[in-house]
């Protein structure tokens, strides 16, 4: 018996597939109420564009596992941060070549990236943008290889 | 000023500067470049739609409605987002100084009365400061560069000056703002312009420049055209 927590834990991310969207820390809570099921997420970036098919993705997971009453809430606080991707899914971002958050300090440092593909810290920044609102794109002096870096926030 | 009346003033500052930093889309100097106006454009567009909606409910009316469905006059953006993106110096002279109004705006919501604004503002304040830094990064890049950057920044910041007065007219203080603006525009090299009393106003009550009429226009068409359109 999977329960709605476990269901909706699975879900992966739309645009940073290699993670569930509680590796990425935007799952907040589960609630059961009876028959219904509260499901409550938190987008990275306000503009997100993967809210829309991450609600649809956990809908149909938790329905998938028995339970018809789904409701999906979006919460903005508190904020979402770097800081709540799970271990795990830092391991995971980077064995697929993309270089995961630095964890904020107490001091702010620009600490360099290490590249994901040959560990090397000699890196550079190309775009401080990249393909979705959580990445820049930097590349690696080492080895040449471009990657994406998820921006701590 | 009423607190409907505050969220449509945020709102449609971020509803239309996500329009003209969306026109950069496929048409930016370099490639990098396409892909950060894209972003912020998409971050501003976030935050309009969260305060859009807020506003809405007060009114009776959706986000979608109050965006596509207002005229020039309804709209309370400031006049410095409505104004054309001219050249790449302009664009950034506008991000510089729009970000370091939200910025500040941004972290006193924050920690205001109001519980749901609170929560918006401390999201977005983060975003500002990214969008601030990039700003920022580009006036210093193009004002401390080439003779011709540095005389295209220096025209764009003059140009788009007298309109930063309208920010610092209500909420964020002119001392506050130029805290942020002018060491950046010193480490640019660039001139503070003086303030010759030219200051344009009249954004937040409704009376726009006519270069938001011509952006609405293309804003709105394809909703106008078929009311309630859906991808």
């Amino acid at each position: 018996m999977v329960t709605p927590r476990q269901a909706a834990a699975a879900v992966v991310d739309p645009e940073l597939r290699v993670l569930t969207i509680e590796e990425l820390g935007i799952l907040r809570d589960v609630r059961v109420d009876g028959e219904r099921v509260t499901v409550t997420i938190t987008p990275t970036y306000t503009g997100c564009p993967a809210m829309d098919v991450i609600r649809a993705d956990v809908q149909a997971a938790v329905r998938a596992a028995g339970y018809r009453d789904v409701a999906v809430e979006t919460v903005f606080a508190p904020a979402w941060t770097t800081d709540w991707i799970s271990d795990s899914g830092r391991a995971k971002l980077a064995a697929a070549g993309i270089a995961p958050p630095h964890r904020a300090g107490p001091v702010r440092l620009s600490l360099t990236v290490r590249c994901p593909r040959c560990g090397s810290p000699d890196t550079e920044q190309l775009s401080r943008f990249g393909s979705t609102a959580c990445k820049a794109l930097w590349r690696c002096r080492a080895c040449a290889e471009p990657f994406d870096h998820v921006k701590a926030l | 000023m009423s607190d409907v009346e505050r969220l449509l003033q945020l709102g449609d500052d971020a509803l239309i500067a996500a329009q003209r930093f969306a026109e950069w889309h496929a048409s930016s100097p370099e490639m990098e470049e396409d892909v950060a106006l894209a972003n912020i454009a998409l971050d501003q567009l976030g935050a309009a739609r969260l305060l859009l909606s807020y506003a809405g409910e007060s009114l009776g009316k959706d986000e979608d409605t109050l965006a596509y469905q207002r005229d020039d006059r309804d709209f309370r953006n400031c006049l410095l987002v409505e104004l054309p993106n001219g050249d790449f110096a302009v664009t950034m002279a506008k991000l510089l100084f729009l970000s370091a109004y939200q910025l500040p705006l941004y972290t006193a919501l924050a920690a205001g009365p109001d519980e749901r604004l609170a929560a918006i503002a401390a999201k977005t304040r983060k975003e500002s400061a990214y969008h601030l830094d990039h700003g920022s990064q580009w006036t210093i890049r193009l004002g401390d560069g080439t003779e011709e950057s540095h005389r295209r920044m220096q025209d764009a910041v003059d140009q788009v000056w007298p309109y930063t007065h309208e920010l610092t007219a209500g909420e964020v203080s002119r001392a506050d703002w130029l805290a942020i603006v002018e060491p950046v525009l010193d480490e640019a090299t660039l001139v503070r312009p003086a303030d010759d009393g030219w200051a344009p106003t009249g954004g937040r009550s409704g009376v726009h420049t006519e270069h938001l009429s011509y952006l609405l226009a293309e804003m709105q068409v394809l909703h106008r055209a078929y009311p309630g359109a859906k991808w």
